[in-house]
């Protein structure tokens, strides 16, 4: 079976108009990916790291400058009009569409665009309205819509098509916290109940979008891609252990906790004002975890506060490319 | 896919994207005023300097539906010509160029739609007209009215369907050109006088904007008894004239449509916003 997305050298090199406005951009720099059928797959990169370009020469808005891009098999540059039956997309901070057609008639017009059935595409959207919660919404103008709510309705717009291959770019650019919720649990069911037939290709600057949402990630920086793995595997990339910060009430003998296997090193200090203990250990094995909670309960102390902190795809970002991300 | 189906495809396209006009007319009131009394103004100002002169009466009649077809003249400019260029800065072309349908479905969708809106102004301002100022028009060949009107309004359209992708590739400096386009075509396609007036080759030159025929044949068939005195060409010739005119300008606009996308693919703009 052919993979959902593959770029072979993929490279695109972006001019100026004029010669003196500046030299050429390298957006995509010999890019070689691949996306299997039936994955939620996320393009991590800070801005300008060539993401966007990226999506648009999959979805034949744009060529490559060499190198090669296929989706579902098919040349992104001589099969195109194949290309463009299976796929979709949608782009973060979009305000596509007519500000004085409904949430509902907006939604069907781009329905008609692949030919799709009225009755079909209607019965899609409304229920579609329903899983956004935005079904009291379907007959207000486009134009009266919050960011919130019209980014709901873009999403939406990708999956009534239901496409094989949907092209997400930043799609919770700016949202709150519950609007990106939604829109990031409706990804995550559509292509699970898909069983491995759709596929989701989605680009964030957000790291823990990436990390919570995606079976694997390529971290992207300056049109190179500089690793692709699942979240779990790149975070092993940087070997820092896992930390445990306990703040306890004040505990005579602390030193036995030292002792426990798994703990490598043990520090605590005593804020005797506030009768707080507080301890720090640096873990080789997560199953001491709970040896040292028990051994705090033993020690007569009770858990005022537990933080466990683990390496992020922050520490993997600073690790490939040796500075932080914004 | 079978050939109907993909027929099917992409008449749903043309109706998807008639539609927002078509609605826009009923939701958007507000045009009633702008596009409809204010031309009548410009009309009435002729029709009393006619009336003041004592010219033949039909002359009222031809400013009404002269007034009434620049209805359809500033839709072109101001509409078509410049639609792709505010769809790119809403990322709507993006989405139909990505669409697996014709891309000249869209834009037909679009022409159609502003057809519609536009046919109803015009209608209005005939009505109104007609009403105001006591004109009676005498209909002798309905048959050769209809296929003068559709078949001008196709090339018109067909014309405006090309600007889109011109006034986009060339961004700002196109769109001073409605401005530029606007006054001299009143002029020229004889808005508000027989385009005889012009004399035979300027008037010939003049045809290439479909109107300037499309509205002399009309004027001709409402008004049979003068067509010999005030028409330019038989209208049998200006409907021969007209369907070459809708071939050329249909195949224009799909070429320059190709051009567009294709140079967008290439260079990377014409998808970029603010650009
Ligand atoms: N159409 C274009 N013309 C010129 N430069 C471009 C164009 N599109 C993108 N770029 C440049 O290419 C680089 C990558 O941009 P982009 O793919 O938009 O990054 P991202 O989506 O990751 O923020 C940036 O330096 C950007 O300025
Ligand atoms: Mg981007």
């Amino acid at each position: 079976m052919e993979p959902a997305v593959e770029t072979k050298k993929l490279t695109r090199v972006f001019n100026p108009k004029k010669k003196k406005e500046g030299a050429s951009v390298r957006a995509l720099n010999s890019v070689d990916l691949k996306i299997e059928k039936g994955e939620l797959f996320g393009l991590l990169g800070p801005n300008g790291a060539g993401k966007t370009t990226l999506l648009k020469i999959l979805s034949t808005l744009l060529l490559p400058t060499s190198g090669k891009a296929y989706v579902s098999g098919l040349d992104v540059e001589k099969d195109y009009v194949e290309v463009r039956k299976r796929i979709n997309m949608v782009s973060g901070g979009e305000i596509s569409g007519y500000g004085l057609l409904t949430v509902r008639e907006n939604l069907w017009m781009f329905s008609q665009f692949y030919g799709i059935k009225s009755s079909i595409a209607l019965e899609r959207i409304d229920d579609m309205l329903g899983k956004f919660g935005m079904l009291d919404k379907k007959s207000e103008k486009v134009r009266t819509l919050s960011t919130g709510q019209r980014q709901k309705m873009n999403v939406i717009r990708g999956f009534v098509t239901d496409p094989q291959i949907l092209f997400l770019d930043e799609p919770t650019l700016g949202l709150d916290v519950n609007a990106s919720r939604t829109i990031r649990d409706f990804i995550l069911d559509w292509v699970r109940k898909s069983e491995r037939d759709k596929t989701v290709l989605l680009t964030t600057h957000y790291m823990a979008e990436a990390d919570q949402l995606c079976d694997r990630v390529a971290i992207i920086d300056d049109g190179r891609i500089l690793a692709c793995d699942s979240p779990e595997n790149l975070k092993k990339l940087v070997k820092s252990e896992t930390t445990l910060r306990l703040d306890v009430t004040t505990m005579k003998d602390q030193r036995v906790l030292g002792t426990i296997p798994g703990v490598e090193k043990f520090t605590s200090t005593d804020d005797l004002e506030n009768n707080i203990t507080s301890l720090r250990f640096v873990l080789g094995d997560e199953s001491a975890i709970s040896d040292i909670v028990s051994g705090v309960a033993k020690g007569g102390s009770k858990i005022l506060a537990l933080r466990k902190t683990e390496p992020t795809l922050e520490d993997v970002f600073i690790k490939l490319v040796g500075k932080g991300f914004e | 896919m079978t050939g109907s189906a993909w027929i099917v495809q992409n008449l749903r396209a043309v109706r998807g994207r008639a539609y927002p006009r078509v609605l826009g007319a009923q939701r958007e009131p507000s045009w009633i005023f702008f596009d409809v009394a204010l031309p009548l103004l410009t009309v009435a100002a002729y029709i009393y300097m006619y009336k003041f002169m004592d010219a033949p009466k039909e002359f009222v009649g031809f400013v009404i539906l002269g007034g009434a077809m620049t209805a359809f003249w500033l839709n072109i400019l101001w509409s078509m010509a410049s639609q792709f260029y505010w769809e790119k800065e809403t990322g709507n072309l993006s989405l139909f160029l990505i669409a697996p349908v014709s891309r000249m479905s869209i834009l037909g969708g679009m022409a159609v739609g502003g057809l519609f809106f536009t046919t109803l102004r015009a209608s209005a301002t005939l009505v109104i007209g007609i009403v105001v100022f006591g004109v009676t028009l005498s209909l002798s060949s309905p048959l050769m009215l209809i296929a003068i009107f559709l078949v001008t309004m196709v090339s018109l359209y067909g014309m405006g369907m090309m600007f889109a992708s011109l006034y986009l590739l060339f961004g700002r400096e196109a769109y001073n050109m409605s401005n530029l386009m606007t006054e001299p075509i009143y002029l020229a396609s004889g808005f508000y006088f027989p385009v005889k007036a012009l004399g035979y080759w300027a008037a010939a030159g003049a045809s290439i904007i479909p109107i300037t025929l499309g509205l002399d044949g009309l004027r001709q068939l409402f008004y049979p008894e003068s067509s010999a005195q005030y028409g330019f060409l038989p209208v049998g010739t200006e409907l021969v004239i007209l369907v070459g005119l809708s071939v050329l300008f249909l195949i224009l606009s799909k070429v320059s449509l190709d051009y567009m996308e294709n140079l967008g693919k290439t260079t990377g703009r014409l998808t970029l916003r603010w650009q």
